[in-house]
């Protein structure tokens, strides 16, 4: 298994490395000079300017910036925000706890609702309650989380009042009270990530227990006399998890990408949200590190369900 | 459900392109009296923050939302029929770096990515071809630019599968070129899977468009895509909530619909149905 790990990482590094240099050619190929902000700006006379962009090295050779940029960014050195006068890694390491709370949860619903929902309907095909699975499923991934979203804010913040809109991260206090109103500002921005990818997880599930519940070896538990329970967990939905899991890390970019809609509806200060008033502000290293940030994540969780993937079917560690 | 579908669909985009001829009512006249006013017969549904007509600015939204959801596809299956061909046909070194990069594609995180992009050359664009044109093209490469990988990978793996088909053989045996088997014999073979997954690029193009203009990064503010009147409404919910929810119906309607149809289509084409 360790050696398994090995060798992922081994492959992981690789796209990381893949992503940085598109990330960095994207910058070099746009026009004008993002980072050259300050040398732009007419209230810096010229001799200050040409100082500084040979300080930032902006007229050397793309490869030679490509590689300082690459050394600045694995050293931690992520530049200084223009718009809140902090370091970037600082910024971004203020707001990715809230993020990672946010998504996580998000997914920890979405598959406790579409791993019972999936298998059930795969256990009846063509049912009544597989149809209705199956039209819900339909409903929750054609509905941008940007409607649902405001639809939830509309019901449950202006109509009902029950729940708050603004996200906040600060919030005073402690001990029950304070965990309440976590929760209470928590539910709608999980619900709307959760359920719009539980909508997609169940017609995975559904398919993947549809492809192996009719196996042999599931018949051959059958007739050992195992009960229903046993069978469906311990031996069909073990193996049916091996191409869920491949689908939901291809889900990882779109999760995060739903995240930053979410961030933005509900106003969480989580990196998505840092993201987009970077950009409405144009602080260029912002808007970069955050980017490779996400990369990152997005990399990491391919990694974990890479590693998943060993445990749920050991032949594959050893291949 | 997708013949249902086909229909609403039908009916939706006949609507957004003959309404404007229907209902003659400009987008963009301002009328202060009518300010925020829910639906009603005058204004069907209802007017926005500057008493803007919403029917009209919905089916000129309309337009602009479907054509960059099928334009978008269109790139996408382009560039994913020609990777996924190169890759499928040409063994070794070729197809592994093809594959490599398609990989790095779905590994990158796409939202972020599509903002940077936009972000970077936005203005370029802009002063290149105007601001309406310079958006609607930049949009549509780059959605079409990150949706092409499934296409890739489908195509790719027909590609294998055909290539080693005893009509393929028979053309190679015939002196068929590669350019001409390929061409000829496997591609028109290989179409179906993609387009199922053209249907749902088309789809997911929409929901991308909308969501860059909710974000208020998509097109200018006088060019009322379904997203941008989403974007526009979200600050007066509580007063004017038609303003949204028709917006938010629209793109849902649509999405909706085409998914039903891509499901149909598979369903159609795939003899490996459960039952």
């Amino acid at each position: 298994m360790g050696k398994y790990i090995l060798r992922r990482l081994t492959i992981a590094l690789p796209s990381l490395l893949g992503i940085s240099l598109i990330l960095f050619v994207l910058l070099a190929l746009a026009p004008g000079d993002p980072f050259g902000e300050l040398a732009t700006n007419s209230n810096i006379p010229p001799e200050v300017a040409a100082a500084l962009r040979v300080k930032f090295g902006i007229d050397d050779p793309i490869m030679i910036r490509y590689l300082r940029w690459l050394a600045a960014m694995l050293q931690g050195d992520w530049g200084f925000s223009f718009a809140s006068r902090i370091d970037v890694d600082q910024l971004i390491l203020q707001r990715v706890p809230t993020t990672l709370f946010v998504v996580g949860s998000s997914q920890i619903l979405a598959l406790a609702v579409a791993l019972p929902v999936g298998v059930y309907a795969a256990m009846r095909p063509y049912s009544i309650f597989d149809q209705i699975a199956n039209t819900f499923a339909f409903v929750g991934f054609s509905l941008p989380t940007f409607f649902t979203g405001l639809l939830l804010i509309l019901v449950f913040s202006v109509n009902l009042g029950w729940l708050p809109f603004v996200y906040r991260a600060d919030i005073p206090g402690s001990g029950w009270q304070w965990a309440w109103e976590y929760f209470k500002q928590a539910i709608m921005p999980i619900a709307v990530l959760g359920l719009f990818q539980a909508a997609s997880y169940t017609r995975y599930v559904r398919s993947a227990v549809l492809d192996v519940i009719r196996l042999d070896y599931v018949t051959t538990a059958r007739s050992k006399g195992l009960n229903e329970g046993k069978v469906v967990i311990k031996h069909v939905v073990r193996n049916a998890l091996i191409p869920v899991v491949t689908l939901v890390a291809l889900q990882m970019p779109a999760v995060f990408g739903g995240a930053i809609v979410t961030e933005q509806i509900f106003r969480i200060p989580g990196i998505g949200s840092l993201l987009i008033s970077a950009i409405l502000a144009n602080d260029t290293p912002v808007i970069m590190a955050v980017t490779f940030v996400f990369a990152c994540l997005v990399v990491v969780f391919n990694l974990l369900a890479d590693i998943i993937y060993g445990w749920l079917d050991p032949r594959i560690s050893y291949r | 459900m997708a013949v249902a579908s086909i229909a609403i669909l039908t009916l939706l985009t006949a609507a957004v392109l003959f309404g404007p001829l229907i209902w003659r009512m400009p987008i963009n006249e301002i009328d202060f009296t009518a300010r925020l006013s829910p639906p009603s017969w005058e204004h069907p549904f209802g007017t926005d923050d500057l008493g803007q007509d919403l029917l009209a600015r919905m089916l000129y939204g309309g337009r602009i939302s479907l054509a960059v959801g099928f334009a978008a596809m269109a790139v996408a299956i382009i560039v994913g029929v020609l990777i996924g061909a190169i890759s499928g046909i040409s063994r070794g070194s070729v197809d592994a770096a093809l594959m490599w990069i398609t990989d790095l594609f779905l590994a990158l995180p796409q939202l972020p990515l599509l903002l940077l992009v936009i972000y970077l050359f936005r203005d370029f664009l802009k002063n290149w071809v105007g601001a309406e044109g310079g958006v609607f093209i930049l949009i549509v490469l780059v959605i079409g630019a990150f949706r092409w990988m499934p296409v890739a990978r489908l195509v790719r793996a027909q590609f294998l599968s055909l290539r080693e088909k005893e009509f393929v053989e028979a053309a190679r045996a015939l002196g068929a070129t590669t350019p001409r088997l390929v061409i000829r014999h496997i591609l028109p073979n290989s179409l179906g899977p993609v387009i199922v997954a053209g249907t749902i690029d088309v789809a997911a193009a929409i929901i991308a468009e909308s969501t860059l203009s909710f974000l208020g990064l998509g097109f200018p503010p006088d060019i009322p895509t379904w997203g941008r009147l989403l974007f526009d409404a979200k600050d007066y919910l509580d007063i004017a909530p038609h303003w949204a929810l028709f917006a938010g119906a629209a793109i849902f309607l649509t999405v909706l619909t085409i998914n039903f149809i891509g499901d149909g289509l598979r369903d159609a084409l795939d003899p490996r149905r459960v039952m």
